[in-house]
């Protein structure tokens, strides 16, 4: 699987994309610190630019990538490499090149300006956030054989977790303000993963204050080291599952 | 060899394959003949593990092809249309399928030679004409000294030279006892290589028959010749 992963990732830099991804991070977090007079209010602009940038590259850059290999797994699929393999180096390949251009655009800088234990939550979260919408993208990938579908798929998704499902809990918040959801919220922010990463940077920059008495409850769960280990685990489960769905369904494909 | 028993293959609602039966044995030269669609192709992707069928099995020297993929160390495979990575040069493909492939034993370089690969070495495969990467695909095929050689439309786009070069190689390895399958329009061509006719028309094998037999039932000389008289006879 080395053999292939090398293969894989020499493809991946030599496709300028990530490399000009890398400057555009390394260029937003130095002017969000230069812009900003205190080093918090440079991370929570940064925490910002960052949710909504790096999933759409990860996702969009890998799904694209995904149906461009389809010569690359038919030329393998002939030869004694399993399936899994192939699928296998596909992700990783794409793992390691997007989460070492964003620890290197966004992860310098961060470390320079922010005290430690904020830069290595936003490392944390970013990377985390950078994997699970690769996972997505498998996902969207294995769907369709229609290149354009796929890409469709993809956008929607990211759509959809970016900026449709803030929408819709503004909305259930307005519709049942008149009962006790805030335990609810809690449960609903599982199910957007941009959400969740959200929420445990922002309470690392103790600005939950700002977010009332939500903000408390989330404090109350988040702010353990319990809850804390559920949501990492939440965000695993974001990564494990969409990509264990296409492995399967890849490992079934007609090529 | 290769044991193929009661395969279906469904896409949608097409039924492609329809409870194809077959036993291919070392030494034999075997053409794989039929109308456009009749579903050459998806047969011999589904030996190679591309396609996987609906029902039945598969064995390799006796083991099922679904539990074990090393079987596919031993076959060279020259698909139809041969569809390669479009930034990567010749020279980074065959580099690539020697390490992936990984064999110990010498490479067999006569084709690479005599199609002067050499000189396109540094040429990306998506600036290639169909006819250079029909040659790419028949050097990796027979790179490995492979037991079994699976060539789909080999000699279509090759020009007339390169097409002598390549029938002179798989008569070479017909001799070393090389099970060998070919599908091929040009029936002409298989002539003086083949040992064994199978016939597949709308999914279903119609026949599997020695070409001596072929010949001797439909008493003609040419195997073009018997396949049309046998087809015009099961029309009337």
């Amino acid at each position: 699987m080395i053999r292939i992963l090398k293969f894989v990732i020499i493809d991946i830099l030599k496709n300028k994309v990530v490399i000009v991804y890398t400057l555009m991070l390394a260029l937003f977090s130095w002017s969000a610190f230069s812009l900003e007079d205190n080093a918090t209010k440079g991370v929570l602009t940064l925490l910002n630019i960052i949710l909504l940038t790096v999933p759409l590259v990860s996702i969009l850059f890998s799904t694209i990538y995904i149906y461009n290999s389809g010569e690359f797994i038919e030329l393998l699929a002939s030869h004694p490499v399993k399936r899994k393999k192939i699928w296998n180096s596909l992700f990783f390949g794409l793992t390691i090149s997007l989460v070492l251009a964003f620890l290197i655009g966004a992860g310098i800088p961060i470390f320079l300006f922010a005290d430690i234990g904020k830069a290595v939550m936003m490392l944390a979260v970013g990377t985390l956030i950078t994997v699970i919408f690769i996972s997505i993208a498998f996902f969207s990938a294995i769907m369709s054989r229609d290149k354009a579908k796929g890409i469709g798929v993809s956008i929607l998704l990211w759509l959809y977790f970016a900026l449709l499902f803030d929408g819709l809990v503004l909305f259930l918040t307005f519709q049942f303000s008149d009962y006790p959801i805030e335990k609810g919220m809690v449960v609903l922010a599982a199910f957007s993963p941009i959400d969740m990463a959200r929420i445990l940077m922002l309470l690392q920059l103790d600005v939950s204050a700002m977010m009332g008495y939500t903000g408390a409850i989330f404090k109350n769960f988040f702010g353990t080291s319990l809850g804390l280990l559920i949501s990492f685990f939440i965000l695993f489960l974001w990564i494990f599952i969409p990509y264990r769905i296409s492995l399967s369904k890849f490992k079934h494909k007609n090529l | 060899m290769i044991e193929i028993s009661d395969v279906n293959k469904h896409f949608g609602k097409l039924h492609i394959l329809k409870n194809i039966r077959l036993s291919l044995k070392e030494g034999e030269c075997i053409a794989l003949i039929g109308p456009n669609g009749c579903g050459k192709t998806t047969l011999i992707k589904s030996v190679l593990g591309m396609v996987l069928p609906n029902s039945g099995e598969i064995l390799f020297d006796g083991r099922s092809i679904n539990k074990d993929i090393h079987y596919r160390r031993h076959i060279g495979y020259m698909p139809q249309i041969g569809r390669y990575p479009e930034n990567m040069t010749i020279g980074q493909i065959i580099n690539m399928v020697k390490q992936i492939r990984n064999s110990d034993e010498a490479y067999d370089e006569d084709l690479y030679e005599q199609f002067g690969i050499e000189k396109l070495l540094d040429k990306r495969m998506g600036t290639l004409s169909g006819g250079t990467t029909q040659k790419v695909s028949a050097v990796l095929a027979f790179l490995f000294r492979p037991k079994v050689l699976i060539l789909d439309e080999p000699t279509a786009g090759l020009d007339p030279l390169s097409a002598e070069f390549l029938k002179e190689k798989i008569i070479q390895e017909q001799k070393k006892g090389k099970l060998i399958l070919i599908t091929s329009h040009l029936l002409s061509e298989l002539d003086d290589l083949i040992s064994q006719v199978i016939f597949m028309q709308e999914g279903e094998m119609l026949f599997h028959k020695n070409v001596a037999v072929l010949k001797q039932e439909t008493g003609t000389d040419k195997i073009s010749k018997a396949i049309i008289q046998l087809l015009k006879r099961d029309q009337a």
